[in-house]
Order: structure tokens, then C-alpha cells, then sequence
């Protein structure tokens, strides 16, 4: 840990005021408004295919919070991952079930006050254990923290074992998916173009 | 001085990025017309109808900008914009030549490239829904299932050059490259050549777009310079494709005199390669869509694996 805490620069509470900020931090603070709003409109409009657009411009705005903090490998793979992955497996879902333009009127649910009560408490959590992890600790940004050598060796060097743990995780996952998928299957899988064994089971459903 | 150098960059970044598309729009003009043994278009202009880009822009200007009365105005609007802009910012890191002769050099520029890239089907997707046109809708959904398979086989491909070179910057992996790279990496190349050609719906796997069964795929209801937006970015596409398979597997500009012609290096290689998308275009029969999906899990894929097993092998066996 010492080397990434010397390449992060010291904790200790610096000097800094709060008062004069950088021109860093104002892009930084008004980027977080944004993705703020964002995030609240995604989960407030009516209209389901803005709600998922919405959330691009949220998850996008945070790959530009981790660049202002010279995080540079984790923007892209948030780009990659969230922005041109599960958006867009979101969007395709949404567009194979339904997806009127306009309002759906049925993009309401009786459970509103519950997710705001589970949101508002998950925020408080989070906020209240990274201000009390930081307090008012200053991280200098000039170092290289954030390159994808430095954070490729601490991600395998340090947290090979969640990191391996995870990717299990993913495979578990992956392979539970195409059980469930297969689950119903008679065997008799229609052969891509064979127009006969579609029909055939169509009827049968 | 700074600021001076970087606003350079991006303007000379814009001038290749509203240039080079264009001239490969009129290359496959010309090398279709005379692949099919006709003339193409021969008049305007005078020398071999070089004006008639110029006359087709002109067009698509003059013609009006409808949007359909069913259509969610806002996002049929932005759609092309989406479409098109991950393009520009990809060039702006792919490098041309050396010492520094790049847009901005980005750390994980591998990384980046594939990021943004994958952006681009957001506008797709938001063209087919908004327009409220059950084609283009199909045409959305067929992009989007499209362009998901093989952003993996892609990724795999680009991979096998990162853990070859030891680095994910592209300036980096173009530094690396020794000659015996190009038959190493030649499965690799090939994966995300192809790969490539279907995340740009270019003939032979242009089914999302595919004009007689689903007239255009998401751009149906589009008209105008809309349209001619989106065709910019099929363009722009094919550019940026060339320019990164150069750079990640045929070693960018490296060639004798590279000191002093790089950059030429780069191009040559670039517009060698757009002629192959336009040869391809021109020889292969479109892919059905089943036939597709296969190709990118059962071909593609295996074979993106295959090369990051044989990049490993060697890597280790040479280090």
C-alpha cells in the first residue's frame, strides 16, 4: 500500500482552502451537478428510452470525474464498460420489449417511496464513509496514481485474489444464464434457416 | 505556447478528419465503377468526374430536412451527431508518425480507441427508435446485436498486440513493432480487421442496413445532410479502421526512411487497406443474418482466443 499512498501523495490535511479554488475543481464540482441531475432525471422522467439515454449522460459525466482526477485507465473502462456495454444492452432490451415514444403511462410504480428510502440511505452510507475516510486530507493530482501501469500493478499484485474472485464470479454468472436459457429446451434446437422446425415449434407453443 | 500546440493539433486533426473520408468516398466511386467494368460517374468536373462529391454534398444540402410527425424530435435530431463524433475523437490519438507526430497522445490509447468506438452505436440505436418506422427500428436492434458480437472478438484482437508490445499506448505499441510481428499477430489482424468491417456495417455484413429487405436500417427516415452525416461516418469509419489495424499490426510508420516519411508510411498503409474495404464491398455477397452471429461466436471469437494463447506462448518463451 506505502508505494500507491507515495504515489498518491500524503493524506495529511494540507493547508489548502476551501475558498479559493482551482480551476480543476470548479469543472470538477460542476460536472458532479450535472451528473447529479442526470441521474435524478433518468429516474424521475416517464419516457423509458430517455430514461436510458439520461443515464448515459450520468455514467458519461463520471468517466469525466475520474479524468479530472487523473484516473485515466478507469474513464475509459467505464466508457467501455457502462457507456457502450450496458447502456446499450439496456436500450436493446427496452427496444425488443417495448418502447413507446412519448410518456408510458405505466412507468409507474407503487413502490417510488421504498427505492427513495433504499437510495437516500445507500447515498447517506456512502457519503458519510468517504468523509470520514478523507475528512479533509488534500491528494496531490501531479503524480502518476492514476496511469495504467500503476494501477495494472497494484490491480495484480495486490487484489489478485478479489480480482480473481470476481472474474469466478462473472463465469458463474455467464453459466447460470445459458442454463436458464437452455432450461426449457426439448432438445430438438430449429436449425438457423430451417424454416420447417420454427414453424413446428411455434405451433407448439 | 501550450495551449497554442494542442488547439494546432486539433485543428490539423479536423482538416484529416473531414479530408480522408472524403477521398475514399470518391475512391469507391471509382475503384467500384471499374471493378464492375463501367465508367462511374464521368462529367462533373471534367477530369474523370472528380466534382461529383462535391455535386453530391451540394445535394444533400439543398435537399429538406424532414423529421416524421411520429418521430421524438430531440433524439432524431442528435442521433447523427452521436453517430458520428467517436470517429473524430479516435483519430485525434491514432498516431501518424514518429516523434510525436499524433493528435494527443492518451496513456491507454488501446483502451480509449475501443471506448469510443463503441459509443458510436448509441447513435444507431437512437436513430432507429426515434424515428418511429418499424424498419428502422429492426434496422436499430440488428446494428445493436451486431455491433455487441464482435466489439468482443475486437477487443480479444487488440488485446493480443497489448500484451505483445507490453503497453497500451499506441505510440507505444508503434515503437515496439519489429517486422516478424506482422506474421505473429497475422489471426489477430484478421479478427479485427473483420471485426472492424461489421462494427462499420460494411459489405459483407451490412444486414442491419441491408437496402432490399429493410430498405436502410436505422437511417430509413432520415433525409438530407442528416443522412449525409451518417454516411460521413461510415466514412469516417473506414479511416479510422485502416488507421488503427495500420497502427496496432502493420507497424504504422515504419518502412525505410521513416525518420523523414513516417507519416507517408502511415497513409499508404491506411488508404492500402481502404482499398481492401472496398474491394471487399465489391466481391462478397452479404451475410445473412444468422450466418453473421455465427461467424463472430464460432469463427471470430475462437480465433481472437487462439492468437492471445500464441501471443502468450511466444512472448514468454522469447522474454
Amino acid at each position: 500500500m506505502s508505494t500507491l499512498l507515495a504515489a498518491a501523495g500524503s493524506l495529511e490535511p494540507a493547508a489548502r482552502s476551501y475558498l479559493s479554488p482551482t480551476g480543476q475543481e470548479i469543472v470538477f464540482l460542476l460536472v458532479g451537478v450535472l451528473v447529479l441531475g442526470a441521474a435524478v432525471v433518468s429516474v424521475t422522467t416517464r419516457q423509458l428510452v430517455h430514461a436510458a439515454l439520461w443515464l448515459v449522460v450520468a455514467l458519461g459525466g463520471l468517466a469525466v470525474e475520474f479524468l479530472l482526477l487523473t484516473a485515466e485507465f478507469v474513464a475509459w473502462v467505464q466508457v467501455l464498460v457502462y457507456l457502450g456495454s450496458v447502456v446499450v444492452l439496456v436500450l436493446f432490451g427496452l427496444m425488443l420489449t417495448r418502447a413507446p415514444i412519448g410518456r408510458s403511462p405505466d412507468a409507474d410504480s407503487g413502490n417510488r417511496p421504498a427505492a427513495l428510502a433504499v437510495g437516500a440511505a445507500s447515498a447517506a452510507t456512502l457519503v458519510t464513509l468517504v468523509v470520514d475516510a478523507f475528512r479533509s486530507s488534500w491528494i496531490d493530482l501531479s503524480g502518476p496514481a492514476g496511469t495504467t501501469r500503476l494501477t495494472g500493478e497494484f490491480l495484480f499484485s495486490h487484489w489478485v485474489l478479489p480480482f480473481e474472485a470476481l472474474s469466478v464470479l462473472l463465469l458463474a454468472a455467464l453459466v447460470g444464464a445459458i442454463v436458464l436459457s437452455r432450461a426449457k429446451g426439448d432438445g430438438t434446437k430449429p436449425r438457423p434457416g430451417n424454416l420447417r422446425t420454427v414453424l413446428t415449434k411455434t405451433k407448439e407453443r | 505556447m501550450n495551449l497554442l500546440d494542442t488547439l494546432l493539433r486539433c485543428v490539423g486533426t479536423l482538416a484529416v478528419f473531414l479530408v480522408l473520408p472524403l477521398v475514399v468516398g470518391q475512391a469507391e466511386h471509382k475503384v467500384m465503377a471499374h471493378m464492375q467494368g463501367r465508367l462511374g460517374p464521368m462529367y462533373a468536373g471534367g477530369f474523370h468526374g472528380w466534382a461529383q462529391l462535391v455535386a453530391d454534398g451540394v445535394k444533400f444540402a439543398q435537399k429538406e430536412d424532414i423529421v416524421p410527425a411520429g418521430a421524438d424530435r430531440r433524439i432524431f435530431r442528435l442521433a447523427p451527431a452521436v453517430a458520428l463524433l467517436p470517429y473524430l475523437l479516435v483519430l485525434l490519438v491514432i498516431p501518424v508518425g514518429p516523434n510525436g507526430l499524433v493528435g494527443q497522445a492518451v496513456d491507454a490509447g488501446i483502451f480509449f480507441v475501443l471506448a469510443v468506438m463503441g459509443i458510436g452505436v448509441l447513435g444507431s440505436l437512437m436513430a432507429g427508435w426515434a424515428s418511429a418506422n418499424k424498419f428502422s427500428l429492426l434496422g436499430g436492434l440488428r446494428t445493436a446485436a451486431q455491433l455487441m458480437s464482435y466489439e468482443l472478438p475486437m477487443l480479444l484482437a487488440a488485446a493480443s498486440v497489448a500484451m505483445a508490445a507490453g503497453t497500451v499506448s499506441l505510440p507505444g505499441v508503434v515503437d515496439a513493432f519489429h517486422w516478424w510481428w506482422v506474421p505473429w499477430q497475422l489471426i489477430g489482424g484478421f479478427v479485427f480487421f473483420t471485426a472492424g468491417l461489421a462494427e462499420l456495417q460494411r459489405p459483407p455484413f451490412d444486414m442491419p442496413i441491408a437496402d432490399s429487405e429493410i430498405i436502410f436500417g436505422a437511417y430509413t427516415e432520415y433525409t438530407g445532410l442528416r443522412f449525409a452525416l451518417f454516411l460521413l461516418a461510415e466514412y469516417a469509419g473506414i479511416v479510422v479502421l485502416c488507421g488503427l489495424t495500420t497502427v496496432l499490426f502493420l507497424g504504422g510508420w515504419h518502412g525505410p526512411f521513416s525518420d523523414s516519411l513516417g507519416w507517408l508510411w502511415t497513409l499508404v498503409k491506411t488508404f492500402a487497406l481502404a482499398f481492401v474495404v472496398l474491394w471487399l464491398r465489391v466481391t462478397f455477397p452479404r451475410l445473412r443474418e444468422d450466418q453473421l452471429m455465427r461467424f463472430a461466436w464460432t469463427v471470430l471469437i475462437p480465433l481472437a482466443l487462439a492468437q492471445l494463447a500464441l501471443t502468450g506462448i511466444v512472448k514468454v518463451a522469447i522474454s
